[in-house]
């Protein structure tokens, strides 16, 4: 097959790659959430799994905690960011963000909200380092900090973990947009700086980075790890609750557990609606606001007070980070130490043989898997630009079923299809597994940078004579080196944190970083979650700081292509 | 001769147990080399993963099988596992080769014919397990009929802080008052965790007048009458717990860490020498000690069993069988080590091997063999399960 006829088809490949799954997922959710689930002796259709759901007691404010933590993070995060950008971009501070942001993305979920948590319990290490000194406590207060009723806890954890990656999208998109022109010209016109990058570069931003807001919000409300940890378990939120009824002995709890996932499939939905409307109406009160031509008056406030925003949720992660660090080393450490009794490298030499077994099958992994997502989209987007074969709007949305439908609904009907065509456990179903998750970041993270891309250059080589493929690998990849380097990144640390397909797929004989991680943390060893959690965090640290590295190297010498 | 070979096999019968000759531990042993077996096992525990990890080093110098420790959050995992696998008809070479289990996933496992077996007591090292003064024949009061075979014996035993709880508390109401007069210093894993539900069961074990109705399934009659006790203890005891009872440590580990923290001075735990185990990797201030109550606690085995679908079921025994052996017994009941009561009965060893049990030092928090007193019968899994349930209720969604 030649190239001509091969690119084509890369689309359907790769909706066929990330929808088959999905589809045959659905079918095993949505059966069983009607009663059928033969496996267990029931056949359906009955509502009764949908009635136990709504009798469970706790389903209100599992529901409520879903939804508040959701649009909480996501609005939080998001507003940090543009605010942080608006007020600071091109500036020392916001080098200084963005020299931190590979640090902060690669620390894993777990790892950051591990951190957290012990960063502010009663027990935790900011107590610590004043007890009993400033507050006379010798035992830590009963104060229901970590794990608090309204789950804030666990929302502070996602939006230290949400503004990097919103971020790291935002300067992705910036490089599309010319944004320091438009805030010269504003600027010259007499606006504030944050007042004039809202009005003239936040519409073309926002834009660009509505998919990853989408995927934030939907990520948000349907998380598990960083729930497990930091969030209330007097009911869990639903997520949490759907796992819990999965792994029950009892089969029948499955029927729960798929009605309690159609419910969270239509959580996230409504939840995007939501959203949707939300960008409506605040896109009309904009149009007005930049009608209006005010100035700015509280743009100094607002900028100061983004960037403590933005510089405490930096310095949690890196608290949290330093906190393993400590742990990783720590002999006996009880309160109110500040620091542990010894320092030994007991924990390292336990721990280390393991985590490089698991280091090894976790780069294989991703590897191979980022590198066939970032292929199969280049590609796709390669035939979207040279005959015009993009998704329709609604087949877009098919790119977002993988991460808007709750992994714990789609992946035990995925196991049972991989099963069933006999392509057993092992690693190359773990990997076409995570091929599902990683293929849609990658695309989300790739597609619009690499569709805003100014195609008269592309006119401007033909008309030099560069056939399309010369065009695409001598301009426009060279071009895009930046996104699509974020783009394999973001795709590696998807592929290094997943977890449930890794285990359900690899019927646990695929031994990951991430994996061992949360076996581990199940059982609370500080030690061991510290070791693991860093080596999960140098996993993913490698391939951002290369992302944010490469292009400043390769294009030293060509200050346009540097943005920023 | 391909051909013949091919017919052979499909006319041959379905075959059972059958295919493995167990009265002749050569042939096993033979059949064994070169074999992986995928051992599912809680990974919680580190001390226990490092066991797992000597065990696989000794059975690949004895026996040339290869033994990887997958490290489950959460046994039902499996059992979900090889149950997918039956319904898609993956009979041959399943995932699984070998799970550590016991209780409700024992019994749904069995009762689903998911088990391969009975195997446990033809294994050669069967000859030393303490068949009369152990529970190792039935699991929660199921009887094993030989498909799982144990490799430790576990008794609740009580945690405490002496440096905040000097004396030792006799009985579950004195625990309530001690909890009540020191508010905020105790909890206990949040069921359904196997050692919360196990904190429920002895509690209600030691507030009844005659745990023995425990000994029989939980029916509706008898349900409500017996438990009535246990849900006014846990109502006084619910307000004066850690966070008044609001969060709850998930396992029993981050409860031990709740002690190194000095959050509590008091906490749960299913094996008897967990605590020097934890003082020896720091995960415990050296002040703690164990204690167990006036009438005794819950006591029972942790067992393997084989999935009826693995492809290894010859490695799966032979490293069934060496858990039973005087080497791996000892060095689990090494307090430093791992700190697991043996399955083996003394009086069945050879005269080195039982000095070799006799050398071990219990421990500086382990309490010994007399001292942990009286060993009260599991209930009947029916009443876990029905009380885990209530519990979620009444207090696991009191928000």
């Amino acid at each position: 097959m030649n190239r001509q006829r091969f690119l084509p088809v890369l689309p359907i490949l790769t909706l066929v790659v990330m929808l088959g799954p999905v589809a045959a997922g659905l079918w095993g959710t949505f059966l069983p959430a009607l009663g059928h689930l033969p496996a267990a002796g029931l056949t359906g259709p009955s509502f009764d799994p949908l009635r136990d759901l709504f009798a469970w007691g706790g389903l209100p404010r599992a529901v409520m905690l879903s939804v508040s933590t959701g649009l909480l993070a996501t609005s939080v995060s998001l507003l940090i960011v543009m605010f942080v950008t608006a007020g600071w971009s091109g500036t020392r501070p916001f080098r200084a963000l963005e020299r931190l942001l590979s640090p902060l993305l690669s620390v894993p979920h777990a790892a950051a909200a591990f951190g957290l948590a012990f960063l502010i319990a009663p027990s935790g290490w900011l107590s610590r380092l004043v007890s009993p000194g400033l507050t006379g406590w010798d035992r830590p207060p009963d104060l229901l900090i970590v794990q608090d009723s309204l789950g804030l806890t666990m929302t502070a954890g996602l939006i230290v973990k949400e503004v990097p990656f919103l971020l790291l999208i935002t300067l992705a998109a910036l490089g599309q947009t010319d944004a320091q022109r438009s805030i010269t010209i504003s600027q010259a016109l007499g606006y504030g700086r944050v007042t004039g990058w809202l009005k003239t570069v936040f519409p073309r931003v926002y834009a660009q980075i509505r998919p990853p807001v989408y995927v934030v919000l939907a990520y948000s409300m349907s998380v598990v790890d960083v729930a497990v940890i930091l969030g209330p378990n007097t009911p869990p939120p639903l997520s949490v609750q759907i796992v819990r009824w999965m792994s029950d002995p009892d089969l029948a709890m499955r029927l729960e557990a798929a009605a309690g996932a159609l419910l969270q499939l239509g959580l996230v939905v409504g939840a995007l609606a939501f959203w949707r409307l939300a960008e409506i109406i605040i896109a009309r009160l904009g149009r007005h606001w930049i009608a209006k031509g005010s100035r700015g008056r509280f743009d100094t406030i607002v900028a100061q007070g983004a960037l403590v925003a933005g510089g405490v949720s930096a310095i949690i992660v890196l608290l949290g980070l330093l906190v393993l660090a400590i742990w990783s080393f720590a002999g006996f450490w009880g309160f109110p130490d500040a620091l542990p009794d010894g320092f030994t490298l007991r924990n390292w030499m336990r721990f280390g043989p393991g985590t490089m077994t698991a280091l090894g099958e976790t780069a294989l992994i991703a590897v191979v898997v980022a590198s066939a997502a970032l292929i199969l989209t280049i590609g796709c987007l390669e035939a979207e630009y040279r005959y015009g074969l993009s998704f329709s709007q609604r087949a877009v949305w098919l790119l977002y079923l993988p991460l808007l439908v709750p992994q714990t609904a789609f992946l035990p009907g995925l196991q049972t299809l991989m099963l069933s065509i006999g392509a057993d456990v092992g690693r190359a179903p773990v990997m076409l597994a995570h091929l599902v998750f990683v293929l849609p970041y990658v695309f989300l993270s790739l597609a619009d940078p690499f569709r805003a891309w100014d195609a008269r250059m592309g006119t401007i080589a033909a008309a030099l004579g560069a056939s399309p493929d010369g065009v695409l690998w001598r301009v426009r990849l060279p071009m895009l080196l930046r996104p699509i380097l974020t783009a394999l990144a973001v795709g590696l640390a998807v592929s290094v944190g997943q977890y449930l397909p890794t285990l359900l797929i690899g019927g646990g004989r695929v031994a990951t970083l991430t994996t061992e991680a949360v076996a581990l943390a199940s059982g609370g060893d500080r030690r061991a979650i510290a070791v693991y959690g860093l080596m999960q965090t140098g996993a993913a640290l490698v391939p951002f700081a290369l992302a944010l590295l490469l292009p400043a190297l390769v294009w030293r010498n060509r200050k346009g292509l540097r943005h920023g | 001769m391909k051909h013949l070979a091919v017919l052979a096999a499909l006319l041959a019968p379905v075959p059972t147990v059958a295919d493995i000759d167990l009265s002749n531990w050569e042939t096993v042993t033979a059949e064994a080399e070169g074999q992986t077996v995928f051992w599912n096992a809680w990974g919680g525990s580190t001390t226990t993963n490092d066991f797992i990890a000597w065990v696989g080093e000794r059975v690949k110098e004895e026996y040339g099988v290869t033994l990887e420790h997958v490290k489950l959050t959460d046994t039902a995992d499996a059992v979900t596992r090889v149950l997918s696998e039956k319904q898609a008809g993956e009979d041959e070479d399943g995932a699984i080769d070998m799970i550590w289990i016991n209780g409700a996933n024992f019994a749904a496992m069995k009762a689903a014919d998911l088990l391969f077996g009975p195997y446990a007591e033809q294994l050669p090292n069967w000859a030393f397990v303490d068949v009369d003064g152990k529970t190792v024949q039935t699991d929660f009061t199921v009887p094993t009929e030989g498909f799982e075979s144990p490799w430790a014996m576990a008794q609740v035993v009580f945690i405490q802080d002496t440096a905040d709880l000097a004396e030792p508390l006799g009985s579950m109401q004195a625990i309530a008052d001690w909890s009540a007069a020191n508010p905020g210093r105790f909890t206990y894993p949040q069921p359904p965790d196997f050692l919360g539900t196990t904190f429920l069961k002895q509690a209600l074990v030691d507030l009844l007048d005659d745990p023995s109705v425990l000994s029989a399934p939980a029916t509706d009659d008898t349900y409500d009458a017996v438990t009535a006790p246990l849900w006014a203890f846990l109502d006084d005891l619910t307000p004066t717990l850690w966070r008044e009872g609001r969060a709850y440590p998930a396992t029993g580990p981050a409860q031990l860490q709740l002690i190194a923290d000095g959050e509590v001075d008091l906490a749960i735990s299913f094996s008897p020498g967990e605590a020097t185990a934890a003082i020896a990797n720091n995960q415990l201030p050296s002040t703690v000690r164990t204690f167990v109550l006036d009438q005794g606690t819950i006591g029972n085995a942790s067992f393997v069993a084989i999935p009826y679908n693995s492809g290894s079921k010859a490695g799966a025994m032979v490293v069934a069988n060496f858990l039973m052996s005087p080497e791996a017994q000892v060095r689990a009941q090494n307090p430093e080590i791992l700190g697991y009561g043996t399955v083996l009965d003394m009086d069945a060893l050879s005269a080195a091997d039982r000095a070799a049990f006799d050398a071990l030092k219990l421990g500086v928090a382990t309490l010994s063999p007399a001292e942990l007193g009286a060993v009260q019968a599991e209930p009947h899994p029916s009443w876990m399960t029905r009380i885990a349930d209530d519990w979620m209720q009444r207090y696991g969604v009191s928000e």
